[in-house]
């Protein structure tokens, strides 16, 4: 579906655009300082007018991201701000409504709310902020920590079995699910914009670190030294390669992704698997890829699809109904079908 | 043979069957055309939580009583004169409901032992001796639609199916009242998707209807004359109707967009049926994932500018409690129709009470005062919910409007209002950067302003934090946070000079005020009017403004020694009486999931003034 925006705004909107006057108060060196910079950094690529930004969010670190931005903003309740960027969004489907929330507050208490609503596919960005951890009730396991952590909630080691972020939306009909890092600007400016880009649900999980609570989760991701092993970036219409040298790649055995050499042995570039956005089995497989160990992880968009909006076919019925009946008359409505006349 | 006519003043009839049978819509189908004739009526749909129970068995009886008379009608009747019974089942569980002296019109094909041991019963009800108190009729009402079907070559389940309709006819027939509007009703309903199953329900219908001519069972036929409503246009309206219409008009006269967030919850679903079909309105219904969603997308809807709304039931307020309390804090518009039912729990889901007036008021974390308004009647429920959207849309606060299982399954002549006579609803959005702060106030209303996103400058946050007065940024400042909560209350208190003073029936001083709320109206208005034609001094005070009371109520009941509360809950009204009055209130609670009686109203006030009367 083509994408519908307003005329580009007369003035050029630059970063301190997007910044609120509000002090920001993360702890220091808290990976939420990292993805409000790029999506500040990004916004004023953006052709919306300023005034047409809303920020919403529930509860939690990450659910204070609206203050900090310089736009019209929903501070919510725990984990319902899915559910009033949707009221918002299909009341007035000219705003462009982003949702900050985090693994607790999105796919915990709020986790109901977030799948109705990838499968409703509202026209709605949402940014999860991943830290495996609660933060602002000081330490508790989320529903992606990972088995036997050690919490303040779990002295004895996790036991519930994690979510994983991306295949539950992708479980859901989200129609853009996304993978990123708040180590990794570049690629999470990246996401921003694929996000902001859809027309459709945009769901972009960022691995984001709690340097308080559960410090280092993502190191072997987000570090320099082993990143390049053990990530693989997904790019449509092309190959699965990674490490140091871009000497590996993924080739699918079956259904199964396997890790390859490509350095001139028995595999070539050419048996890789190669990505494509528009295929929803193939980004069901690469999801699944977090469950092997050995396997990197993907990051990147792993589906893109076209799917009509919510609020564009309730406008469309809207339409369709005023075609047909005409704009509805007040005084008709009260009077209904039946009526008599007392003199 | 020539039957005898004879005008009745009023009548109720009860109609019982299997939840299968369709007495729902035999009864709908019979208030229409008695409503169309311009009699006065009451309704009360009484049917179990089960879609399609066992067939035969008691817990699938479903039930509907019409109340209707040339007089005024304020209740659907505590006994009926006429009792229709499509099987022993029904006659076993409704006989109690039927005066002494009554009709009863069994469909005696049903009375098979089969049927007979379903209702658990030892022996054909009909052949009891007591059935000697009434006037009992027995006909084959199955063999009867059987027959008039013959030629048709229809399965016996579907000829089983139109039986109703010969009911129907049959109670026409008896009332005097034309088939036209049913008949026409049939063709539109089954017409075009069924060709067979209109013309069978078209053949039984006129069947029961010349039965009634032909047999010599029934020698008198019965006439009820129109009642002396106040001049105007009518039609007959269910209270959720009317509620989806009070929204649906508030929004029109207000110039905003409606945005209905809701979950289905029995009684409350038809309010969102109702405006889903209103998209030529531009009214946007969104059926949430659940009640907490449905409120929280009607709140980002009035963020964003539209009129949002959330309808439900007892234990969906309940699950609203945490972003009714947001809506609060935000201070933005927004009604919540809670069409309460019994409780606790699931308790009786299609049963009515009026046990959430407390939860109303106070269900909430904190100090979260907001403004409760309840409706009276089921055409009041049209009234009473668009005054809550102009409350709550003038003092940027959201409102509960109560009504009822009873209230919004019950149905009565509604005088049409003019489109143009609904009082105003003037709406102001915030658009000028150089004055605009998220929290400042009104001096009169103490409301904020309605900035919307997407107004160039005004780029605000807001939440469910606590806000600094006038900037709205964070404070934990201890005398900001004493001042805002004290200032949220102030306002919702002002809401009391805008408000019509409390109105009585009756005297404005006496001996006894009898004191009500919401759906009790009819049954409180027949009591007090009985009395006071037997002279006693007994007024009657309804409330339909509970938060914040009207400004006069206290005085109002210091004029009277006694006050007495009926209430379908066990004592709630009259806490807040006595809260704030200290007035020394006596309850009269009855929660059996049904409308209170105004007989039994009636002997507690003829007791209580009894003592020194006598």
């Amino acid at each position: 579906m083509p994408e519908t925006k307003e005329a580009a705004a007369p003035e050029k909107l630059t970063i301190k655009d997007f910044q609120s006057d509000q002090d920001v108060r993360w702890c220091p060196g808290c990976g939420d300082y990292s993805v409000l910079a790029q999506v500040q950094r990004v916004f004023p690529e953006f052709t919306h007018k300023k005034e047409n930004y809303v920020a919403v969010s529930g509860i939690g670190c990450s659910s204070r991201f609206p203050y900090y931005m310089d736009i019209y903003g929903l501070h919510g309740i725990h984990g319902r701000a899915t559910a009033i960027a949707s009221g918002i969004k299909t009341a007035n489907p000219e705003l462009d409504v982003w949702v900050a929330t985090g693994d607790g507050d999105g796919l915990s208490i709020g986790g109901n709310h977030m799948i109705h609503t990838a499968r409703r596919n509202v026209n709605i960005k949402i940014l999860l902020f991943n830290n495996q951890i609660y933060g602002l009730t000081k330490g508790q396991y989320s529903p992606t920590s990972v088995l036997g952590q050690i919490t303040r909630s779990t002295p004895f080691g996790v036991i519930d079995y994690p979510f994983v972020p991306v295949s539950l939306a992708l479980g859901a009909g989200a129609t853009l699910v996304a993978r990123t890092m708040d180590r990794d600007p570049k690629h999470l400016q990246e996401m921003v914009r694929r996000a902001e880009q859809h027309h459709g649900t945009a769901f972009v999980e960022i691995y984001q670190n709690c340097n308080v609570f559960n410090d280092g989760a993502f190191l072997r991701f987000t570090e320099k030294e082993t990143r390049d092993d053990n990530v693989v970036y997904l790019h449509h219409g092309e190959p699965l390669v990674f490490g140091k040298k871009k000497e590996k790649g993924i080739r699918l055995d079956g259904f199964t992704p396997t890790i390859v050499n490509i350095d001139g042995g028995k595999y070539s570039i050419d048996d890789l698997l190669v990505h494509d956005e528009g295929d929803l089995t193939l980004a069901f497989i690469l999801a699944n890829m977090i469950h092997n160990p050995e396997l990197p992880r993907p990051m990147g968009v792993f589906v893109s699809l076209n799917r009509p909006t919510y609020e564009d076919q309730l406008a469309e019925q809207i339409q369709r109904a005023r075609a047909s009946k005409g704009e509805g008359d007040l005084q008709a409505l009260l009077d209904g079908e039946e009526t008599w006349v007392i003199r | 043979m020539e039957k005898e006519f004879r005008t009745l003043e009023e009548v109720t009839i009860r109609f019982a069957g299997d939840s299968g049978d369709g007495m729902q819509l035999t009864g709908t189908q019979f208030t229409n055309t008695v409503a169309a004739l311009g009699a006065d009526l009451s309704t009360l749909p009484d049917y179990p939580a089960e879609i399609r129970a066992p067939a035969g068995t008691t817990y699938g009886v479903s039930g509907f009583q019409i109340h209707f008379g040339s007089t005024d009608i304020h209740t659907p009747g505590d006994t009926c004169d006429v009792l229709v019974a499509m099987n022993p089942a029904a006659l076993a569980t409704n006989l109690r409901l039927l005066r002494d002296g009554g009709t009863i019109i069994v469909n005696e094909d049903a009375f098979t032992d089969k049927n007979i041991k379903l209702a658990h019963l030892d022996a054909n009800p009909l052949e009891a001796p007591g059935m000697s108190r009434y006037h009992l009729h027995r006909i084959g009402i199955s063999q009867l639609t059987a027959n008039a079907l013959a030629d048709m070559n229809l399965s016996s389940r579907l000829v089983d199916k139109t039986k109703n309709f010969f009911a129907l006819g049959l109670m026409y027939w008896l009332y005097n009242r034309p088939i036209d509007q049913s008949i026409r009703f049939i063709e539109e309903k089954f017409g075009s998707k069924d060709k067979d199953l209109a013309e069978a329900n078209l053949r039984v219908l006129k069947a029961g209807y010349h039965f009634g001519e032909t047999t010599e069972i029934f020698t008198t036929r019965y006439d009820v004359k129109p009642a002396k409503l106040p001049p105007g246009k009518y039609r007959n309206i269910m209270g959720n109707v009317a509620a989806a219409l009070g929204l649906a008009a508030a929004a029109k006269k207000a110039g905003l967009d409606l945005f209905l967030g809701s979950y289905p919850i029995t009684p409350a679903s038809d309010i969102l049926h109702e405006l889903s079909r209103l998209k030529n309105y531009g009214v946007k219904t969104y059926q949430a994932e659940d009640e907490i969603a449905a409120i929280c997308a009607a709140i980002g809807a009035s963020y964003a500018g539209a009129l949002g709304a959330t309808s439900t039931s007892g234990p969906g307020l309940a699950l609203k409690g945490e972003a009714i309390g947001l809506a609060v804090m935000l201070e933005l518009p927004l009604v919540i129709v809670d069409v309460q039912r019994g409780g606790p729990s699931t308790g009786l889901p299609t049963k009515t009470e009026q046990a959430d007036l407390l939860q109303a008021v106070h269900g909430r974390n904190s100090e979260a005062p907001l403004c409760v308004v309840a409706a009276a009647t089921p055409a009041d429920c049209f009234a009473a919910v668009y005054e809550s959207a102009r409350i709550a849309i003038k003092y940027m606060t959201p409102v509960i409007c109560l009504t009822d299982g009873y209230l919004g399954n019950g149905a009565e002549p509604w005088k049409i209002p003019d489109a143009d006579e609904l009082p105003e609803i003037p709406v102001t959005f915030a658009t000028d950067r150089a004055t605009f702060h998220p929290y400042s106030r009104d001096e009169k209303t103490l409301s904020r302003p309605w900035a919307l996103p997407g107004t160039p400058g005004l780029e605000h946050r807001i939440g469910g934090l606590e806000k600094q007065h006038i900037t709205g940024n964070i404070s934990y400042d201890p005398d900001n946070h004493d001042f805002m909560i004290k200032i949220r209350a102030e306002k919702i208190e002002r809401i009391a000079d805008d408000i019509p003073l409390q109105e009585v029936d009756g005297d404005e001083e006496g001996e006894l005020a009898v004191v009500g709320w919401g759906s009790s109206y009819g049954a409180i208005r027949t009591a007090v009017e009985n009395c006071r034609a037997k002279g006693h001094p007994v007024s009657h005070i309804h409330i339909k403004y509970l938060f914040p009371f009207p400004k006069n109520l206290g005085e109002l009941l210091y004029g009277f020694k006694k006050v007495l509360v009926p209430e379908i809950n066990n004592g709630q009204l009259i806490r807040l009486l006595r809260e704030k009055y200290l007035v020394p209130a006596v309850g009269f609670n009855r929660i059996k999931g049904l409308p209170l009686g105004s007989e039994e109203i009636e002997e507690t006030i003829e007791s209580m003034l009894g003592g020194e009367n006598a």
